[in-house]
């Protein structure tokens, strides 16, 4: 059976969870975001959008739950673009040559560190979730708790396939890099983009044009999309305007999700194929 | 040529413009020592790699325990172990769980993997270790680790690629008892070394590469025999006219200047040749400083064909290494 991925993540979580101080500021971290960003933008946004009046049957949420699916995607976002970065560690101290010269398959090596990524990601939203429902962020607001069950597990399923996408683009840099400083700096530039034409924080609505183009396309939008849906509801009122989430929006997000996920993996594929460690 | 573990022929190998490796040829038999020499950018590093199929094959064909490594890179790497030059450990695992590690990647059942670990670990009595991160362990402890990670599979071949380096002469000394150990029972050693003594001591073959290419073959006792029956060493007041005056004599086979010398091999026995090719110097007017007369060593014959002392030729690297792996 081709399990040998299983191998690869055994390792990788041996370390995450090893390394305790990097397993809890990597749980404090999106907390403390959204406790300092969410209590401040909190009050801002507050202040203009009463002045807006409420659509009729729209059911209005605080800007700290519209952020807090944010700051969901926000973490996943980041883990998994630097999820990778082990393997440049692992090439640069000659760790890699160990599993390449061994008969283990190297997509599994992609699999395994997709995979133990997309188990940090999972454990840090579910964190961020329990500390958002501690400070205030109304989260499944009237939801039974079957129903609140089943939208977690979206949630989780939405985050775990955009994770996986990202992780895999973390690892075809890093194998394609030569030193943490250069992978750094690809990384940060390729952030900024993701980050900021996003509905994460702010709604897309009134982007100008182009930007609003690329947010169409942008995974972390998609993955924005289905944690709100889940977690808020398919028609809610914030940030001054007015969500409708159709089951086919969910559909359409989610797929694109999952291709782009394919995609990053036939990408890591291609680079480590060709990838010469010695 | 069943019998050969090993068989290269015709191999080539190219960065860009550059011909790294240039129509080698060798053949390691099933069971022997077998050394692999040469000073740094010989083309060592490179045909241990595509032997170990980290490298692709561009030219020739390899074959390692009967299968293509073009072909069959699967077969050989299942086949083959191997300590890598430099220290591939994860500082972070315990020794147990870099062998764990090891046997998973190498699909052994669990159970044969949990007995092979307990064995290994014994083998290299590291059994006090067994929890400790392989950070904390001393230089001789990671090699002997590393040792035992390469031998876990029960490989064909094991590839050392300077097992011993920057060792001390005990810890040296004790690594060489577990691989003849492991060689006793059946393994084939490809062996690369700085040090000409361990080479000269346990090998069965060597192969001497220099600019891509081999350049001298033969167990040890060969290769040393070719050199010569004696070697002396001269420190005069002219080396230039002694190197001259050597080099018309019948008894001397080849004679070269050092960095404060001249070295002459010669073909009969020194300790009549040498008074006699003293007499001469001085006829020539020339002063004796200094007088030496040995066997040739493998350090001799190294020199002898690559033109440079092994040690010397490869001091840079080594430091450079050393510091790498302190910070």
């Amino acid at each position: 059976m081709a399990l040998e991925f299983l191998n690869v993540y055994w390792r990788d979580m041996l370390r995450f969870f090893r390394f305790r101080a990097l397993l809890v500021s990597s749980l404090v971290q999106p907390a403390l975001w959204l406790a300092l960003y969410g209590a401040a933008m909190s009050s801002n946004f507050s202040r203009f959008a009463s002045a807006l009046p409420i659509p009729q049957g729209a059911v209005s949420v605080s800007y700290l739950t519209f952020l807090g699916a944010g700051v969901i995607a926000l973490t996943a976002l980041f883990t998994s673009l630097f999820g990778g970065i082990s393997l440049l560690f692992d090439k640069n101290w000659g760790l890699l040559r160990e599993v390449f010269a061994s008969p283990m398959p190297r997509t599994h090596i992609i699999i395994g560190i997709g995979f133990s990524g997309v188990t940090k990601s999972l454990l840090q939203v579910l964190v961020i979730m329990g500390f958002g429902l501690l400070i205030g962020v109304r989260f499944f607001a009237g939801y039974s708790p079957l129903r609140t069950a089943a939208a977690v597990v979206g949630i989780l399923v939405f985050v775990g396939i955009f994770s996986l996408g990202f992780l895999f683009l973390s690892s075809a840099i890093s194998m394609s890099m030569d030193t943490p400083e250069g992978l750094q700096g690809v990384i940060t530039l390729l952030t900024l983009p993701i980050f900021f034409a996003s509905n994460a924080l702010y709604p897309i609505d009134a982007f100008p044009g182009p930007m609003k183009m690329v947010s169409a396309f942008n995974p972390l939008t998609h993955l924005v999309n289905g944690v709100r849906y889940f977690a808020i509801g398919s028609d809610f009122y914030a940030t001054g305007y007015h969500y409708i989430y159709t089951t086919g929006d969910m559909v359409r997000s989610m797929l694109a999700l999952a291709v782009f996920a394919a995609l990053m993996f036939l990408a890591a594929r291609w680079v480590f194929r060709r990838a010469v460690v010695t | 040529m069943a019998d050969n573990i090993i068989q290269v022929e015709h191999l080539e190998h190219w960065y860009g413009e550059f011909k790294a490796v240039d129509d080698v040829c060798f053949s390691v038999k099933e069971g022997e020592i077998y050394s692999f020499l040469g000073p740094n950018g010989a083309g060592k590093s490179t045909v241990i790699n595509i032997l170990i199929t980290l490298l692709p094959l561009q030219g020739g064909s390899v074959k390692v325990a009967g299968y293509d490594v073009a072909s069959q890179p699967e077969e050989v790497r299942k086949a083959i172990g191997v300590v890598f030059q430099d220290e591939t450990l994860d500082r972070d695992l315990t020794v147990w769980e870099t062998l764990e590690f090891h046997g998973r990647i190498y699909s052994l059942p669990r159970e044969e993997r949990r007995r092979r670990t307990e064995e290994m670990i014994a083998l290299v009595e590291l059994e006090d270790k067994r929890d400790v991160r392989t950070r904390h362990l001393s230089g001789g402890m990671k090699r002997r680790l590393e040792i035992a990670r390469g031998l876990m599979t029960n490989p064909k071949v094991l590839f050392l690629d300077e097992p011993t380096i920057g060792l001390d002469t005990q810890t040296r000394m004790r690594l060489w008892e577990y691989i003849k150990k492991v060689n006793q029972a059946g393994t084939t050693i490809f062996l690369t070394t700085h040090y000409m003594d361990e080479a000269d001591q346990v090998s069965n073959w060597i192969d001497i590469m220099d600019h891509g290419r081999i350049i001298a073959s033969g167990n040890p006792l060969k290769l040393k025999n070719e050199l010569g029956r004696d070697m002396i060493y001269l420190e005069t007041s002219d080396d230039e006219a002694a190197l001259n005056m050597v080099r018309g004599l019948d008894v001397v086979k080849d004679a070269r200047r050092d960095s404060k010398g001249v070295r002459v091999t010669i073909t009969t026995d020194g300790t009549h040749c040498l008074p006699v090719i003293m007499e001469r110097l001085k006829d020539q007017g020339l002063a004796i400083t200094g007088v030496n007369l040995k066997k040739p060593t493998l350090d001799d014959v190294f020199v002898y064909h690559t033109g440079r002392n092994i040690r010397n030729a490869s001091g840079e690297r080594l430091s450079a290494r050393a510091f790498a792996r302190r910070h």
